[in-house]
């Protein structure tokens, strides 16, 4: 009769006991091995989180470009060419320039070669009290777009306004209930509406279109301009539109150029401060986590030491209530010859083997577990399942030995106790 | 084969010292059956377990098969038990988790014998336990669970049976069972140092001694009409080779 088969057959008798001992370092070594795949979930998740938002920047940051080269290849800088006298304090404060030049400039342009502007717009503008309604509007001239002699023409941004009509900013025709085809009069001439636009949110709401010809007949300034709307100028950077500039009023002699707000500048500003606030976000997405995992480190740090002593006080307990119980037993053994190392021995591989049995099934649960988590949490296996088996094998060996351990340290106690029971008494007290 | 020498056991209980056992001498030869008897108080059971080597004497001596057990480190005081003593008590202290043939087995596990499972086979034969050897304790009757302690008691061969109430708790069908094998063993040329109140029990041994109070305070000679060793065949049987450890007992 070995050692191990009395220890076998008396693990099967008392299954109860063993199995709630088995209970308590399955608790202990899952809780302990759940601590990790928690961590090892949260570092994985913290990552692919990350991993998803900077992808997402990107992609946005790549429509974005996209966008802006886009909007840069179809549109480009536009350019304002003003007469050189006129102040620009007072064009940015009046919404238009007080001074002329002649239209004939367009065409100069138009003809002189430059290659890096595709259309020109002249236009005649005033702001002026519209004398029938008296509203205060701002009246355009426009011919529409001149295209450069040296581009293939396109089709114009800006369609022309036909003689005799009339095109309505939001406010204007809101306020007056016109509508296209209506008629109205303007400085004792009619015209058709020919187009209302939907509000803009800018000076264009409070503006009225004509054509060229018949705004410079209303306000008497016939064959003058006093802005050209220099477009899809084709720059990309700031040192080409300084020399663009340069070059129109090279070829323009009394005038200015300067440039004004463009959609692309603000795509450019819009990409660049959306890169700023993703970089921000991604920065506080990057300390949340780190701050959670801290709490999460925390709770791990007393929680599982705490369930660790609790099971081991657990495990002592049924080791001097097993000790208790088996106290004739013990007492036999010795008078039939068993010696106190032995009788140690019987104790602590049983110890040892309910350990083992609680360690694996206390791994078995903690993987599981941690597979679940995984899938719920980071779309993986995120260490656990069969993954952690085969990926940490030294976690598993370290977690059976602490089972073991445990379990040991646990029971050395009740099984020095054992070992140390005088047999006389229990058999004396029979 | 055993032999006490002016032994004297005290304990510390609640109200002082309480001597349990007070300068008894025995001895119990080979082949010789002997009976101890007296009210419950009297030191019997202590005196028993003074002479199975685990209880050490306050005073006096103690000396199994020529060894003195108790000058011995606890070691070779185990193997002595494993190898020369058989104990059987009224509770019959089986393991409840074992079945009846590695109950009587367990000895083996302490002092290995090569043919003990052989031998465990032929004491569960000839102690009729054929049919309950895979049984466990608890579903045996007490006279089967007392035949499977007497087993195990058996199993190494020892030379010297220590028993506490070994009928205490049997019929009287059972009793007659257990102390026909007792007579067996003793016929063996094997020692028994028999502790009870049955007046059946005493019948068997060759000598009853009378305890009082811790005192040995008769030693009378039994009305067995078996014949009694001779002293040089106890004195044959103190070697740890007698005949009771080579036969089927």
């Amino acid at each position: 009769m070995k050692l191990i088969g009395i220890m076998m057959k008396e693990i099967l008798y008392r299954k109860l006991a063993c199995a709630l001992t088995a209970l308590a370092t399955a608790i202990a070594v899952g809780s302990c091995v759940g601590a990790v795949v928690l961590l090892d979930s949260h570092d994985r998740q913290t990552a692919k989180l990350l991993a998803r938002k900077e992808a997402e920047m990107k992609a946005r940051m790549a429509s974005l470009n996209d966008e802006m080269r886009k909007a840069a290849l179809k549109l480009g800088f536009n350019l304002l060419i003003l007469p050189s006298d006129q102040n620009l304090r007072d064009w940015h404060t009046e919404d238009y320039a007080a001074k002329d030049m002649p239209e004939e400039y367009v065409s100069t342009l138009a003809a002189s070669g430059i290659v890096t502007v595709r259309h020109f717009l002249p236009s005649l503008q005033k702001r002026l009290v519209w004398p029938e309604i008296k509203r205060t509007i701002i009246l355009v001239g426009t011919r529409g777009e001149v295209p450069n002699m040296h581009k293939d023409p396109r089709q114009p941004l800006v369609q022309p306004v036909p003689t005799g009509t009339i095109v309505l900013g939001y406010e204007l025709h809101r306020s007056l209930g016109l509508a296209v085809g209506d008629t109205v009069r303007l400085m004792g001439r009619d015209f058709t509406v020919h187009l209302c636009h939907n509000e803009r949110g800018s000076k264009d709401d409070i503006s009225a279109w004509i054509s060229l010809r018949e705004a410079q007949e209303l306000l008497g300034k016939p064959g003058r301009v006093n802005t050209i709307l220099a477009l899809k100028c084709l720059c990309m950077g700031s040192q080409d539109i300084a020399l663009l500039r340069q070059e129109i009023v090279r070829i323009l002699p009394g005038t200015q150029a300067i440039e004004v707000g463009s959609r692309v500048v603000a795509r450019a500003e819009a990409r660049l401060k959306l890169k700023k606030q993703s970089k921000q976000m991604i920065e506080a997405e990057r300390e949340n986590r780190a701050q959670l995992r801290v709490q999460r480190e925390l709770l791990v740090s007393i929680l599982v030491p705490s369930i660790v002593v609790a099971c081991a006080v657990w495990i002592a307990h049924m080791g001097f209530a097993d000790v208790k119980e088996r106290d004739a037993e013990i007492a036999i053994l010795k008078a039939i010859g068993y010696r106190s190392g032995q009788v140690l021995l019987l104790f602590l591989s049983k110890s040892i083997a309910v350990g083992l049995v609680g360690g694996t099934a206390g791994l078995l649960a903690a993987t599981c577990a941690g597979y679940w988590y995984g899938n719920r949490t980071v779309g993986e296996t995120a260490g656990g399942g069969a993954g952690l088996l085969t990926t940490q094998p030294g976690l598993c060996a370290t977690a059976l030995s602490v089972a073991c351990l445990l379990a040991v340290i646990a029971g050395w106690l009740p099984a020095f106790v054992a070992t140390q029971r005088d047999p006389a008494d229990a058999l004396r007290n029979e | 084969m055993l032999e006490l020498r002016n032994v004297t056991k005290t304990f510390q209980g609640p109200e002082g010292e309480v001597r349990a056992i007070d300068h008894a001498s025995l001895s119990v030869r080979s082949g010789e059956i002997v009976a101890v008897q007296g009210p419950s108080g009297s030191g019997k059971t202590t005196l028993l377990l003074v002479a199975g080597a685990l209880l050490s004497p306050t005073e006096g001596g103690v000396s199994i098969g020529g060894q003195a057990p108790y000058s011995m480190p606890p070691k070779r005081r185990a193997r002595l038990r494993a190898r020369t003593i058989g104990f059987v008590f009224q509770q019959f202290h089986l393991i409840p988790y074992l079945s009846v043939r590695d109950n009587i087995l367990a000895p083996s596990g302490a002092y290995y014998e090569p043919d003990a499972e052989r031998r465990a086979d032929d004491l569960i034969h000839h102690l009729g336990l054929g049919n309950r050897a895979k049984h466990l304790p608890s579903q045996l009757s007490t006279g089967e669970r007392q035949r499977t302690a007497l087993g195990r008691a058996l199993l190494n061969r020892p030379g010297l049976i220590l028993a506490d109430e070994p009928t205490g708790n049997l019929d009287s069908e059972n009793t007659e069972t257990v102390l026909r094998y007792l007579q067996e063993f003793r016929k063996q040329n094997g020692a028994v140092l028999l502790v009870t109140h049955d007046p059946r029990a005493a019948v068997h041994a060759d000598r009853i001694l009378h305890m009082e109070f811790g005192r040995i305070v008769g030693d009378t000679t039994s009305g067995r009409t078996e014949a009694t060793p001779s002293p040089e065949q106890g004195e044959h049987a103190c070697r740890i080779g007698a005949s009771a450890r080579n036969s089927a007992y």
